[in-house]
């Protein structure tokens, strides 16, 4: 049971950030029908960011607390990635917005190895060390596990969906995405900015995009120049899951794919053990008897539930768990 | 705003200068073919020995380092004017990137062959140099691996596959009994990377364990580029285990050995070669204390003085791991030539293969596999932040590192 709860803890922290990823992809689909898939790499350089400027801060031994250390590596971090996310909307696909669809989804794959390579000239090929320099309490729930690292994630991530939600649907900008959303053009003759709108839905996406490079950052203890592409692929699965261009489904998708990784993996070579099952165990006795374990698939696949259930979403519910306006439109 | 863009315009003009480059590369070969078939006049002959790591991923450092040993041994060679059927030659070392990834190390296997080098050394991880063993087989060009330790590189029968370092069935069983010696383990928890190194490490060091007594759990595996071991570790925290080895890498290890100790997991950790480096106090922070990791061959600091001064001097940094291994790997593969008088792969292998060579890592003789005669292991543990070395075993008997140091002092 604590191992189960402790599972439930991990695959919670995951899963936020895998939300607050999939919020950025499904928010670009939702204006515009475009899978920026260069939307991992932000997130890379946010983490990297935030590294350089924690490394700095610390390595010039500025006198802060070291909550205000991390705070500075984040607040550096927003704006370089939103600058980033702008110039991905105003170069790569603003010009091939009337063009086939086909196009802006090549250019963004091309963003991305261009923003890897760039990450990788500046900061070395090397994997880094996220500096830990918060205290790293954990408490006791119920036998498991939680850390003051894993509470932060799941807090901040909330309050970040809450207040995105809450720009959405509350403000006047919020209202005119809705409606860019709704039909570009419609929205255009009622004067809204559509250029402006799409431009701020990356920009936003991407400060989103930074806070969770920091927190994979802080939580994985590890930076690299590769590690926005598994992430980026997992919250896009993510964000299908829920119903991509649906803001809740993309929330709810991430949390629970977090979930079904952490669950996964810590219970499929488990439940995969033919010595268990009594039918299939009986047949193989001599195996059993000999290793005690006949595992047919090992935890290593843990990176390969994201896309099982992209796959198993794409099959029986094309439209996500929460999205309807999928299947119309592609 | 601007900086976006200038962080744009200066990938473009990476990319522009990348290309220009691969011409620039390009361009001075013909000349260097059209000296090659006039051997009656003194113009030096190029000789090319390839070498293959990876230069990109996660342990782009572990391969930069290998490479960076083979060329100092083949700049050496150059400043030796060394040469080879009465004409002077001109060694090219031809450094290609295998990412770590099987496919990638095939083409670039291939590339290399089609490029007419006549050795290679590498790869380093035993994931692509088993694959690629088989091309540079065909083509009847000997290569040498300074960092492969899985057994089946050189139980395939090849005649032209050679290893500098130990084997995984004589590496694992070494830590394994002095995890059993020391730790005194009731159970153990085995994890891999699910690469042929990781995976054939584990393999070995379960096999002891096992035969030890010790209860070893059901395996559990991550892969090479595993970030998030929570649910793995997770798993293995409910079943208690007195100590627990990882067969992996550093870029993985580091992220496993820091959650491990998050999630308060007090077993002993032991880790295999390729993540029994610096770089792991540097990315599990204070939870790599007291890890206990072993080496396919003799420490880094063991190595020969005048390997270790000329590395420092030439790239100033410190040689990281194997690199006392390709630089005589690449050695290796000159001096055979030397004594063969010939560059031609099918002159000097027979050279090769009854060598006799003291390097910058000890002795080094061939056994009728390729595999290195008597190879040394070593135990380290990690101390103050630096892998610290606790023994070197050679022929079944443990020496300490002055021990080792008097013994080849003596000869």
């Amino acid at each position: 049971m604590e191992i189960f709860l402790q599972q439930i803890i991990n695959g919670l922290t995951t899963g936020s950030v895998y939300a607050i990823v999939a919020l950025g992809y499904t928010m670009v689909y939702g204006v515009i029908q475009l899978i920026n898939f260069a939307h991992g790499e932000v997130v890379m350089v946010g983490a990297m960011t935030a590294f350089t400027v924690i490394m700095a801060l610390v390595g010039a031994g500025v006198p802060l607390p070291p909550a205000l250390i991390v705070l500075a590596g984040v607040l550096a971090a927003i704006p370089v990635c939103m600058a980033i996310g702008y110039a991905l909307e105003r170069l790569a696909y603003r010009p091939l917005r009337h063009a086939p669809r086909l196009a802006p989804l090549i250019t963004a794959i091309g963003m991305s190895i261009i923003l890897q390579h760039v990450a990788l000239l500046i900061w070395g090929r090397d994997p880094r060390a996220f500096p830990q320099i918060m205290e790293n309490a954990s408490f006791a729930i119920g036998g498991a596990a939680i850390s003051t690292v894993q509470i932060a994630i799941i807090l901040l991530s909330l309050l970040m969906m809450a207040g995105l939600t809450w720009f959405v649907y509350r403000t006047k900008f919020g209202i005119a995405m809705r409606a860019t959303a709704e039909d570009v053009r419609v929205a255009a003759l009622m004067g809204i900015d559509a250029n402006r709108v799409i431009a701020a839905t990356f920009v936003i996406g991407a400060a989103l995009g930074a806070v969770a490079g920091v927190m994979v950052g802080t939580y994985y203890g590890i930076a690299h120049y590769t590690m926005g592409f598994t992430l980026g692929l997992k919250a896009f699965s993510a964000a299908v899951l829920g119903g991509i261009g649906n803001l809740a489904g993309a929330m709810a998708g991430g949390i629970l794919l977090g979930l079904v990784e952490a669950l996964g993996t810590g219970y499929i070579s488990e439940i995969s053990d033919l010595c268990r099952w009594p039918l299939v165990g009986d047949l193989i006795t001599e195996r059993c008897a000999a290793d005690g374990h006949v595992i047919l698939f090992g935890s290593n696949y843990q990176d390969v539930f994201a896309f099982l259930v992209l796959i198993l979403v794409l099959v029986f519910r094309p439209s996500g768990l929460l999205g309807e306006r999928v299947a119309e439109r592609a | 705003m601007n900086t976006s863009l200038k962080v744009l315009s200066l990938s473009v003009a990476t990319a522009l200068a990348m290309l220009g480059c691969g011409k620039k590369e390009e361009a001075p070969k013909p000349a260097q073919q059209a000296a090659a078939p006039a051997p009656a006049a003194p113009q030096p002959v190029t000789v090319k020995i390839g070498h293959v790591g990876p230069l990109t991923g996660g342990i782009a450092h572990l391969g930069k380092d290998n490479e960076n040993g083979a060329r100092l041994a083949v700049d050496e060679a150059n400043a030796a004017g060394i040469k080879l059927g009465g004409a002077p030659v001109v060694f090219e070392l031809l450094p290609e990137d295998d990412q770590a990834d099987p496919k990638i190390g095939n083409t670039v296997a291939q590339k290399l062959v089609d490029a007419k080098v006549v050795g290679v050394v590498g790869h380093l991880n035993s994931g692509t140099t088993i694959p690629a063993s088989a091309i540079y087989n065909q083509a009847g060009i000997p290569m040498i691996s300074g960092s492969s330790t899985n057994p089946a590189l050189t139980e395939q029968g090849f005649k032209n596959v050679f290893r500098v370092v130990g084997r995984d069935d004589q590496q694992g069983p070494a830590v394994a009994n002095y995890l059993i010696a020391t730790a005194k383990p009731k159970v153990a928890a085995v994890i891999d990377d699910a690469t042929a190194y990781g995976e054939g490490l584990a393999n070995e060091v379960e096999k002891t364990l096992k035969a030890a007594g010790v209860t070893v759990l059901p395996r559990e595996k991550g892969t090479d580029k595993t970030a998030d071991w929570k649910a793995v570790l997770t798993k293995i925290k409910g079943k208690k285990p007195d100590v627990v080895f990882y067969g992996g890498m550093d870029a993985t290890g580091g992220p496993l050995l820091k959650q491990a100790r998050e999630l308060k997991i007090g077993a002993v950790f032991s880790f295999g070669d390729g993540a029994c480096t610096d770089k792991m106090a540097e990315l599990a922070g204070a939870a790599a204390e007291g890890l206990i990791c072993s080496q396919a061959g003799i420490p880094v600091q063991a190595a020969g003085k005048k390997f270790l001064d000329a590395y420092k001097a030439k790239f100033n940094i410190d040689p990281i791991l194997y690199s006392p291994f390709t630089y005589d790997a690449a050695w290796l593969l000159i001096e055979a030539m030397k004594k063969a008088d010939s560059a031609d792969p099918a002159k000097y292998l027979p050279a090769l293969q009854s060598i006799q060579y003291d390097g910058a890592s000890g002795h080094i003789e061939f056994d009728e596999k390729g595999d290195r005669k008597d190879a040394e292991m070593t135990i380290f543990t990690m101390k103050d932040g630096k892998v610290t070395p606790l023994a070197i075993i050679k022929g079944g008997k443990s020496l300490t590192l002055a021990e080792y140091a008097a013994q080849s002092a003596a000869k």
